[in-house]
């Protein structure tokens, strides 16, 4: 195939990509490495760089959008991120010792557990009112708009979300991924936070988390241009465009689609890493 | 990085009349969370105009060369690090000028950082200036070079 051909192709399937990431929630960017690698024969390691670059581009664009609505709680995001930047230099120095079809497989299950959590149905909690020691130590604890005025909540289990946040910041960095759905499980499901706080401050964490092993993988030779372009332009328009359509799209059924070519693709990663056809 | 307006001056504004540390001159965290956001979109705007112009200029001269990322072999040639970066961009090397594109992307999220710690800063909040400038230091030892994989 000529340069011509395979970056139109490329910027094809990640504007597909994007524009399906942002119609579900799920993020363009947890197709990207299987569909570099699966479809297009890329090394895997080309495509982790690249699909890292375009998680960074998607996620700062969307939290512009966030952050001006009052729903990311800042401090909760800058302490969360000493985890999710330490794990995602670790997952960086770690994907450079390790066979290519062992993080093939890693892909492979991260993409079954995204596609279960899609299809589980979710519920909001009622906001804790007290919160642990380390959040009102580390005044963590906030408000919210709502419709009928500003409701307070407090944040619990801190220690443990910070942990949690640990191993998202190691498969982000592992994978090129924003594991964004590991972040909101941290901070929906141990923190107890509202769940429109916890998907805004995870998606404006997922940004500052693919920087810290961004720079790692460009020093490291990872990040090739001629595919990064492509998968980055695609995904960030397709992504731009989806936000645009969110209203009126039918989400139910797209969740169901997209996960459910989530599901072939692990299947197909989980082969093709355990078979060391990657 | 976007600079806010300083604090208006001229005798007629109401807020000249106020102690410098009254709420309407303080960097509150809605005041600061706006500046992150103009800054996001103007960072990744710019870096993707840049990808854009590199890329443009990629298929322009090498549409019809073939290549194969089956085998990874590393990228070298200077493209893995800014300052070869900035020396290809010099000689309008078109995989310089996307790659430079990349580093503005990878330098945003790293900005909003910096931002942040500015406005910890002027709310003279202690703990969250240690705790911003900790993620800080990460990011600029990742984005160095100075963290091998090898």
């Amino acid at each position: 195939m000529t340069a011509l051909t395979i970056t139109s192709l490329i910027a094809i399937g990640s504007f597909a990509a994007g524009l399906l990431g942002a119609l579900t929630g799920l993020g363009g960017g947890i197709i990207i490495v299987p569909l570099l690698t699966l479809v297009f024969h890329v090394d895997i390691r080309y495509a982790i760089g690249a699909s890292l670059v375009s998680v960074i581009a998607t996620s700062s664009g969307a939290a512009a959008a966030y952050v001006k609505q009052g729903f990311t709680n800042i401090r909760i995001g800058m302490l969360l991120e000493v985890a999710t930047t330490c794990g995602a230099i670790a997952g960086a120095l770690i994907a450079a010792h390790i066979p290519t079809g062992a993080i093939a497989v890693i892909f492979g299950l991260v993409l079954l557990y995204s596609a279960y959590r899609s299809f589980k149905r979710q519920e909001d909690h009622l906001p804790a009112d007290q919160g642990d020691r380390w959040a009102q130590r580390l005044r963590l604890n906030s408000t919210f708009p709502t419709p009928t005025g500003k409701q307070a909540y407090a944040v619990e289990n801190v220690p443990a979300g910070f942990v949690m946040m640990i191993g998202a910041g190691i498969l982000s960095g592992l994978l090129g991924i924003g594991s964004g759905v590991l972040k909101v499980l941290a901070m929906d499901q141990a923190m107890r936070l509202p769940f429109k706080v916890s998907t805004t401050t995870s998606n404006f964490m997922i940004g500052v988390t693919a920087a810290a092993s961004a720079g790692v993988y460009l020093h490291a030779g990872y990040i090739e241009p001629t595919i990064a372009f492509p998968v980055m332009l695609g995904v960030l328009s397709g992504a731009l465009l989806g936000a645009h359509f969110l209203a009126s799209a039918n989400t139910k059924r797209l969740r169901q689609l997209f996960a459910t070519v989530i599901v072939v693709l692990a299947v197909e990663m989980l082969y093709k890493g355990a078979t060391g056809g990657l | 990085m976007t600079v806010p307006p300083s604090p208006p001056t001229t005798p007629s504004s109401p807020a000249s009349h106020l102690p410098p540390d009254h709420p309407a001159h303080a960097w509150t965290d809605e005041r600061v969370e706006h500046g992150v956001g103009n800054l996001l979109r103007i960072g990744v705007l710019l870096a993707a105009a840049v990808t854009l112009v590199g890329g443009t200029l990629y298929l322009l001269q090498s549409a019809w060369t073939t290549h194969s990322y089956r085998v990874f072999q590393g990228v070298t040639d200077g493209l893995n690090s800014i300052s070869g970066i900035l020396r290809g961009v010099g000689i309008f090397d078109s995989r310089a000028i996307i790659q430079l594109g990349i580093v503005l992307l990878i330098a945003t999220p790293v900005a909003r950082v910096a931002l942040s710690l500015l406005g910890f800063f002027r709310q003279r909040d202690r703990t969250y200036m240690v705790i911003t400038t900790i993620v800080l230091i990460i990011l600029l030892l990742g984005l160095s070079g100075k963290i091998r994989t090898h």
